[in-house]
Parts: structure tokens; C-alpha cells; sequence
């Protein structure tokens, strides 16, 4: 506890410069990552991240100190022109993208490793901690360096900002934006411009393997929220700043633990938490959804049984017992049972002894779900056709899903009919 | 109006397709004669593709069930061919007109066999019958849109089969090759070959088909050409009116129901 | 003889990743093969940690496992979960990754591992690796045997499954139709893609071996319009860069496998510009309507 008031005052300037490194670093690669994501470039942020890397080199070399504002702008060269290659390459080639993406990464990589070892071979002093840059080390954060990258994540904010509309409505349908005259080409060097960008502000903390991660998983999270692109950024930078602050703080409690890697791994595990759980588009949500189905169709089934039975002699609230109602349908007798207790604490049925019978409610719904089978065989064999003999399995499905609203159009492209095509009875409610 | 054959070769039997349970196939139920060539007309998005699909198994249907020669098709495959689209691959992959008639006879060679010198003549001899035998070592990203679709009829060619399903085989290719290809068609049947084709123009369906089924979302129509290809059934193919079906499709997928109860 | 062995390692490598990356990108596949690289250094630590040493045998079982782990997850929250494929590649390798670093830093110091070597390998310690028999004979470096042994399995699975995988990755519509299981083909070159990157990372590292995957087959890719010759031609010259980028690695004094990579890309530069080159001169020479 003690740890979570100290870190969480802020009070330590260590403490404060690197949580608000990681939170601007995190908020500023998931916001881009978000279009990034939507138009199918996640591997690209990840081609870009390793593509910096000579860049990085080639600055030392060049000016030969640690100097941040030099090698970012030698990070932000090498990695542009990394993108502007795999473009290149896939749209003047028979090359398809995934292996121009692939080739530069590799390439642009081993370029930097190259120089990397050249550099360590000359023996310069300042060259310790070059590396860092390859597995990041949010902990070395100084004051200027955050200067620096506030004004970067700040550019980022205000692009993003301002050219919101564009990037939503080419990610999400590019030729209607070229025909709207808008600048698409344009567009696209402005978005890889902000990749690169982010991809620099967040190298040294996160490292060039991991920076993918910082850029795509956060969106990708968010994806499982929403529909809506404004809030899919906001909770994509949401989960972003989450991830940069759980980081943070773990390694802060736990010196040994290296700050980006745990962002990551928190970031991951929102995300596989929304791949699962997320309402409605999780897999547990679906998977609870079929299971509510079946229980739906195995309730209302079990209702036209009774029903089915009724109408042998206009009886339909008479007491039927277990083997009566196996008998008008093939059905698991475990599964019946269950069944037909849940039905009876929904009031639908009354139990008598061994024996069940529809109530009131029962009666009515049973009915409708007869009622809706009848109406879609009549409608499969009056529009569509098929002959009487084969609509019946067709309508064991659609009885179940069709809506009040469904089912008075249905009635009325019928003609409000009173017999089915097997010349039975659609029963009125 | 359908129109059942007494001997049918092909067998579709009350199919109901879905694509992530959105059923976009209702109830199909139709049969085909030997010896027929049979067009599959329809709308845009009236499934006809997927009905080819799902007749291969490359869809699984959520019911019913088809049978050719009177036999799931897994028995009998060696007697069914197929020509996909002609988009559906990638023509820049590196092989040359041979290596892909040549495929056609993986079928018949099996596992970790080679195509010898039979199956060459075979492919050979097939790229003659359309009329590409001089392109035999061209590489495939090298030939027009007409070109490739005689090369992939040429492969199926190779099957040696029985029955042939063709997806849109007359879609972007020049009026030379259609002429062609409809020859050829007429040869097969000829020699009691069977095909069905997937087509789009209902110009042209009434000259080159005798058997016709007309689809959209489900069995609008199916039977010889003159008795089933009407004014009043092309008017109910391509005229709507399934508004509650699409509707009840929607529900479906919205509400993730299965479209069968198990 | 240490530079022979050195080269040697490096060959097997380019020509084993080359051969199945052939198939890789003609599948439009190439990235899975970056997944699997990165994704095998938690595999590797969890090995050393429980097997204390760096034998090679926990350590390939470690790499396997994990590298297996990140297909069938990136597969699961793709067809489960309809995430989109780039995503998923993404978002599993770099918690992989990142899982894999944590440990390490965790367990710094009961681990002679560092996570520089996943990235970079060790291909100048090759010559190092000896086999040595009970009776003490010295039968060369051990990396050897086994990559040998790896290009060897996927020459016979390329060999004896080259129609199929032909096929299914030309047209896996039609292969289905034939009767041809394009998941099973699937499968088995994911496996032979886990087993050679697996095999192979611990001496060149995973970036080159990202490289490896991927330059010599689009080079070749470029360079012809036959399957066989451009399984050929990547054969060719994964010899060729492994020979010239030895060379210039000494000549410059620095990473083996880095200046492997950066050849790979030059290679790949020449034959693009060249085309780029013979291209344009076409269009001078025998104008045509523009395409675009």
C-alpha cells in the first residue's frame, strides 16, 4: 500500500518523469495505431519499429553522442523510408505487400545490427546503452528527453485531431473518399508520417521489437467495445495509458522488472480479456448467447408438444405425462425433464404429480410458436415454391426467431389465412 | 415451377446455406438429367456461386443433402470436375500453362505420385481442344482474361469426368473465346457429358442452356429451357418480393440462432 | 575452418528457411514466419530454467512449444474471436516476446541467457558447439548435424508433397474440389516452418532468419516464372549471401548475421532495379496505354 501512495503522488520526480513518458508514449501509439489497425497495416507498425534502428546508429555515427533529438530524427528518416520502400515494392512489383513488409523489416534490421556491432567494435565510450534502444528502458527517462517527447505526442494529438474525419472515413471506405475528392495519397503519407512518429516517441521505452505492440494491441482491445470510431480512439488510449501506468508502477515496486515488456504484457491481457468477454462480440458472450437459443428452442418445443396434443380432441390444457409427450416428438428425455421444470417455474406449465399441463400464459405462448410455423410453411410454399413436403424442417428453425413485426408483415403478404398447407388450422391469438 | 427429372444425375435435395448463419440459400430442391448443359441464372447475390460451392463441398450446407450418380459426392469425386473463377487465384503464381492443366490429373495420380507421361499427353491434348496448345510453356500472368479461362476449362478437361460445374466461366472474356467455349460445351454434351454453368446474361442463357435454374435465394425456377425460362419466372427471379427473407436472415445473424436446432 | 563452418551454418540455414519461405509467400503467408521467430524466447527460458543447461534438445522442446503456441493462438483469435489476421499475428508475438524478457530480467541471475541472443544468435560460437563421442573423437560442430538433418526432412516433405503444395497454394479451391485437404497441407508446412525456425534461430537469430524466410524466395520470385527453378534459384543464393555476407562481416568487423541480412537486401535491390530498369526501357521502346 505504501508503494501505490508513494508512486501515485507523483511526489518522486523520477516516479513522475517516467509515468508521464509512458502515459504520452502509450496515449499518442494507440491513438495512431487505432487507424493503423482499421486499415489493416498492423504489421507495418511493426516493419517501422525495426526500421529505425539504423537510423538510430546512423546518428550516432554521425554525431557521435547520445544525443535524443539527433537520433530521432535519424529514427524518423530510416523509418519512413522503410514504409515508402514496402509501398514501393508491392505496388511496382509482383511482390505482395506481407513479403515486401517482411523484406524491409528483416533488412532494414540487419542494416542496423550491422552498425550497431561496427560502432561497439570502435570502442566508443558513449556507446553503452545504444542498445536500449532495441529493448527499451523507459526507466532512463531524463527531463529533457521528456521535453521532447511531449512535443512530440502533443504534434500527434493536434494531427490526429484535426484530420479525425479523413483517416475514419478512408479506413473505412477508400474509394468513396477518393471519389469525394478527398486527398488520399496525401492522407496516407500524413498517416505513415504519424506511425513513424509514434513508433520514434515510444522506442526507448518499449524497445523496437515490443513497439508494435504499443501500437496495435490497445486498438485492437478497443475493437471489441464499440462500433463507434471516436470511442474505439478514446478507449484504445484508454487502455494505452492503463497499460503505461500498470507498467510503471510494476517496475517501480519491483525493481527487477523492466518497465516496457510489463506494458505489453498489460496490454496483452486487456486485450485477450476483450477478445473473451467482451459483450457481445467476446467469445464467452456468443457462446452464452447459442446457449440461451437452445434453451429457447428446447422451452418452446416442448410447448408445441402440448399443444400438438391438445389438438387431437381440443383439449389444450389437459395433463399429459412423460411418455405421452415423448411420443409426439423424438427428444432427449434428461433434456425434457429439465425442460419442463424450467417451464414450470416460469409459470407456463403446472405440474400435477408426474403429470404437467399448459397454464394460461403457457397456452398462449405455445400457440404463437405453432402459429409461426404455420405461417412461414405457408409462406415458403405460397412465395417460394417448395413443395409442402419439404417446408416443415425450414419452419422448426423460423418459428423461433420470427419478431411480432416479422410475423404481421408475414400475415399480411399472406392474406390474413386461416389454414396452412398442410390443411391444418393456424391457431389465432 | 420445377421440373423433376426421372434418371437425375445430379440430386440437390432441400439445401439450406448459411454464411456465419445468415442463410443465404433457402430449401433448394432440384434435379438434373444427363447429358444436359444447365445455366444457374439469377440476380446479383442470389447465391449462385454458393450453390456451386456447397454441390463441391467446399461449403458446408446447414441441411439437406446432394447426391451425384445417386452418391454423396466423397464416393464419387473422381468422376466431378470443377473450373473455380477465374479471380479466385493468383495469376501471378509461377507455373506455365501445362503445370495447371497438368492439376487436373493430381486427382487421378494421388499421394506423393507424380504426372508421367500419360497424364502429359492427356493435358496436352486437352489444351489443343481450346485452342491453346501453342501457349503450353507460357507462363500464366503472360495470357488475356479469355486465355486463362480456356486454360482452367482445359484443366478441368484433364479430370476426364463426368460432370462439370463452372463458375461464371463466360465472365470478362472476348466473344472469340465465348463462341469457343460454348462449342466445346456443346461437343461434351454431346457425348453425354454433363455441365452446369454459373451465368449472369439472360441474353444469351436461352441459346446456350437447355436445362435452367433460375435462383435467387431460393428455387425461383428449374427445368428445360423452353418450358421454365419464361417472361413470368424472370420477372419472379429478378423482381424482389423477398424483402421477409432477407429480413428473417438478418434476425438470424443478429441474434447468432443456429439454423438447425442441433 | 572456423569461417568454412561458420558459412557452412549459415547455407543450411538460408537454403532450409529459403525452400519452405518459397511457399510462404506465394500463400501470402510471409509474416507467420516473423511471428514464430519472435515467439520462441519465453519457450527458450522456461527450458533453461527447468533444465539448467543449454542442451539442445529442452531447448528446441521449449522454442516448438511456444513457437506451436503462438500459430494456434494467432489461428484461434482469428476464426474464434474474428480478429483480423494482421492483428493477431501482432498482438500474440509481442506478448510472446514480452513474457520471454520479463523472465529473463527475472531470472538474470540464474540465466546465462540474454535476450540479445534470440534476436541476433550466435553464429560466430558455432564452430565452438563441438560433438564430441564418448571415445573423445571430435566430429565437428554440432549445429551442423542438426541443421543438415532439418534440410533434409524438408527437402523429402517438399519433395514428396510438391504437388500438393503446389496446388493448395495456387488454387485451394480446386485442390479441395479434387479431394485434396488444404488444412492438412496447411498444417504440415506450418510444422516444417516451426522446425526449421526453431532449429535455426539459436545460430543465426530470429531476424535473419526473418530474412532468410523471405529475401532469397522474393528475389527468385522476381527473377523467374517456374515454381521449380525458383526453389532453385533461392537455394542458389541463400549459398551465395551466406559465402559473401561471411566475407564482408569480416571485412567489416561486425555481426555475421546482420551483414547476411543486409546482402539478402541488396540482392533483392539489384534484381528489382534491374526489372525496374528493363521495365521503364520497354515502355520507351514499345510504348503501350498506360495500365495504371
Amino acid at each position: 500500500m505504501q508503494h501505490f501512495i508513494d508512486f501515485f503522488s507523483f511526489t518522486d520526480p523520477n516516479v513522475r518523469y517516467v509515468v508521464l513518458g509512458n502515459v504520452l508514449l502509450s496515449a499518442s501509439a494507440a491513438m495512431v495505431g487505432v487507424f493503423i489497425l482499421l486499415q489493416k497495416k498492423a504489421l507495418v507498425g511493426d516493419a517501422v519499429s525495426h526500421a529505425v534502428l539504423p537510423g538510430i546508429c546512423a546518428a550516432f555515427l554521425f554525431s557521435g553522442s547520445k544525443n535524443t533529438a539527433f537520433m530521432l530524427v535519424g529514427a524518423f528518416i530510416t523509418g519512413w523510408l522503410a514504409l515508402i520502400t514496402i509501398d514501393y515494392i508491392a505496388t511496382k512489383s509482383k511482390l505482395k505487400k506481407d513479403a515486401a513488409i517482411g523484406l524491409v523489416l528483416s533488412v532494414f534490421f540487419g542494416a542496423g545490427m550491422v552498425m550497431m556491432t561496427y560502432i561497439q567494435q570502435s570502442g566508443n565510450a558513449a556507446q553503452s546503452g545504444l542498445d536500449h534502444f532495441i529493448f527499451g528502458k523507459a526507466a532512463t527517462l531524463i527531463g529533457t528527453d521528456l521535453v521532447i517527447f511531449s512535443v512530440l505526442a502533443a504534434v500527434l494529438l493536434v494531427a490526429v485531431g484535426l484530420f479525425f474525419k479523413a483517416f475514419a472515413l478512408v479506413a473505412f471506405d477508400r474509394p468513396y473518399a477518393e471519389a469525394l475528392g478527398y486527398p488520399v495519397r496525401k492522407l496516407d503519407l500524413l498517416l505513415t508520417s504519424l506511425t513513424v512518429l509514434a513508433v520514434v516517441t515510444g522506442i526507448t521505452a518499449v524497445g523496437v521489437v515490443l513497439m508494435a505492440a504499443m501500437l496495435v494491441t490497445p486498438g485492437a482491445a478497443a475493437r471489441y467495445w464499440t462500433d463507434n470510431i471516436r470511442r474505439m480512439v478514446a478507449i484504445a488510449v484508454a487502455f494505452g495509458v492503463f497499460a503505461g501506468l500498470a507498467g510503471a508502477y510494476i517496475s517501480y515496486t519491483a525493481p527487477a522488472m523492466p518497465t516496457g515488456p510489463w506494458m505489453v504484457v498489460v496490454s496483452s491481457i486487456i486485450a485477450f480479456v476483450s477478445f473473451f468477454f467482451a459483450p457481445k462480440k467476446g467469445i464467452v458472450p456468443k457462446l452464452y448467447t447459442q446457449r440461451k437459443n437452445q434453451r429457447i428452442i428446447a422451452e418452446e418445443n416442448t410447448l408445441k408438444m402440448f399443444y400438438h396434443l391438445g389438438e387431437r380432441n381440443s383439449h389444450f390444457k389437459g395433463k399429459r405425462d412423460l411418455s405421452e409427450l415423448i411420443h409426439t416428438r423424438q427428444v432427449n428425455e434428461t433434456l425434457l425433464k429439465t425442460t419442463l421444470r424450467r417451464l414450470a417455474t416460469k409459470q407456463l406449465l403446472i405440474a400435477h404429480g408426474q403429470q404437467w399441463a399448459l397454464t394460461d400464459v403457457g397456452y398462449q405462448k405455445a400457440a404463437r410458436v405453432v402459429r409461426l410455423h404455420r405461417l412461414w410453411e405457408l409462406y415458403l410454399t405460397q412465395y417460394m415454391d417448395i413443395a409442402a413436403d419439404h417446408v416443415h424442417d425450414d419452419a422448426e428453425t423460423i418459428e423461433h426467431i420470427l419478431t411480432p413485426e416479422l410475423e404481421r408483415e408475414l400475415e399480411h403478404q399472406l392474406g390474413y389465412p386461416k389454414k396452412d398447407p398442410h390443411n391444418t388450422e393456424i391457431p389465432k391469438i | 415451377m420445377i421440373i423433376h427429372t426421372q434418371e437425375p444425375i445430379l440430386e440437390v435435395h432441400d439445401l439450406t446455406v448459411s454464411y456465419s448463419r445468415k442463410p443465404v440459400l433457402w430449401g433448394i430442391d432440384f434435379t438434373l438429367p444427363s447429358g444436359s448443359i444447365a445455366g444457374i441464372v439469377g440476380p446479383n447475390g442470389a447465391g449462385k456461386s454458393t450453390l456451386l460451392k456447397t454441390i463441391m463441398g467446399l461449403i458446408p450446407p446447414s441441411s439437406g443433402f446432394i447426391k451425384l450418380f445417386g452418391r454423396p459426392l466423397e464416393e464419387i469425386r473422381q468422376r466431378v470436375s470443377y473450373v473455380p473463377q477465374r479471380e479466385s487465384v493468383d495469376w501471378d503464381f509461377p507455373v506455365s500453362v501445362l503445370d495447371v492443366v497438368l492439376m487436373g490429373r493430381y486427382g487421378k495420380v494421388g499421394l506423393l505420385r507424380n504426372t508421367g507421361a500419360r497424364d502429359r499427353s492427356i493435358a496436352l491434348e486437352c489444351l489443343d481442344k481450346v485452342g491453346m496448345s501453342a501457349f503450353a510453356k507460357r507462363q500464366i500472368s503472360q495470357l488475356s482474361g479469355g486465355q486463362q479461362q480456356r486454360v482452367f476449362l482445359a484443366r478441368a478437361l484433364a479430370q476426364e469426368a463426368d460432370i462439370y460445374f463452372m463458375d461464371e466461366p463466360f465472365a470478362g472474356v472476348d466473344a472469340a473465346t465465348e463462341q469457343a467455349i460454348i462449342g466445346l460445351l456443346r461437343e461434351m454434351a454431346a457425348a453425354d457429358k454433363t455441365i452446369v454453368v454459373v451465368h449472369h446474361d439472360l441474353q444469351s442463357a436461352r441459346s446456350y442452356f437447355d436445362w435452367i435454374i433460375l435462383l435467387n435465394m431460393h428455387l425461383v425456377a428449374a427445368g428445360p429451357t423452353e418450358q421454365v425460362f419464361t417472361e413470368e419466372m424472370v420477372q419472379q427471379a429478378y423482381g424482389g418480393r423477398l424483402n421477409l427473407l432477407s429480413q428473417v436472415g438478418d434476425v438470424m445473424e443478429k441474434r447468432a440462432f443456429p439454423s438447425r436446432e442441433n | 575452418m572456423i569461417a568454412f563452418w561458420i558459412i557452412l551454418t549459415g547455407a543450411l540455414v538460408a537454403v532450409t528457411c529459403g525452400l519452405l519461405g518459397c511457399f510462404l509467400i506465394l500463400r501470402k503467408m510471409s509474416m507467420v514466419g516473423d511471428a514464430i521467430s519472435h515467439a520462441v524466447l519465453p519457450g527458450i527460458v522456461i527450458a533453461f530454467l527447468l533444465s539448467g543447461s543449454r542442451e539442445t534438445l529442452p531447448m528446441l522442446l521449449g522454442a516448438g512449444a511456444t513457437g506451436l503456441l503462438a500459430t494456434f493462438l494467432i489461428e484461434y483469435f482469428h476464426r474464434r474471436a474474428n480478429l483480423q489476421t494482421d492483428a493477431a499475428i501482432g498482438v500474440t508475438f509481442t506478448f510472446l516476446f514480452a513474457i520471454g524478457i520479463i523472465l529473463i530480467s527475472v531470472f538474470a541471475g540464474k540465466i546465462d541467457l540474454d535476450q540479445d541472443c534470440v534476436l541476433y544468435g550466435e553464429i560466430a560460437y558455432v564452430p565452438i558447439d563441438l560433438w564430441v563421442t564418448p571415445g573423445g573423437t571430435i566430429l565437428g560442430p554440432r549445429p551442423i548435424y542438426i541443421l543438415s538433418a532439418v534440410l533434409l526432412i524438408v527437402i523429402l516433405f517438399i519433395k514428396f508433397g510438391y504437388k500438393e503444395l503446389k496446388l493448395t497454394s495456387f488454387d485451394p479451391a480446386f485442390a479441395s474440389a479434387l479431394g485434396i485437404s488444404t488444412a492438412l497441407w496447411h498444417y504440415l508446412l506450418m510444422a516444417a516452418v516451426s522446425l526449421t525456425t526453431v532449429s535455426s534461430f539459436e545460430s543465426v537469430g530470429a531476424i535473419l532468419v526473418i530474412a532468410f524466410l523471405i529475401g532469397p524466395p522474393a528475389t527468385a520470385y522476381l527473377m523467374t516464372h517456374d515454381l521449380k527453378q525458383m526453389l532453385a534459384i533461392t537455394a542458389a543464393l541463400g549459398i551465395v549471401i551466406s559465402v559473401v555476407g561471411y566475407w564482408m562481416a569480416y571485412w567489416l568487423n561486425a555481426s555475421i548475421a546482420g551483414c547476411m541480412a543486409v546482402i539478402t537486401g541488396l540482392c533483392f535491390a539489384t534484381v528489382f532495379v534491374y526489372q525496374r530498369i528493363r521495365v521503364t526501357h520497354k515502355r520507351l521502346t514499345h510504348p503501350e496505354p498506360a495500365t495504371d
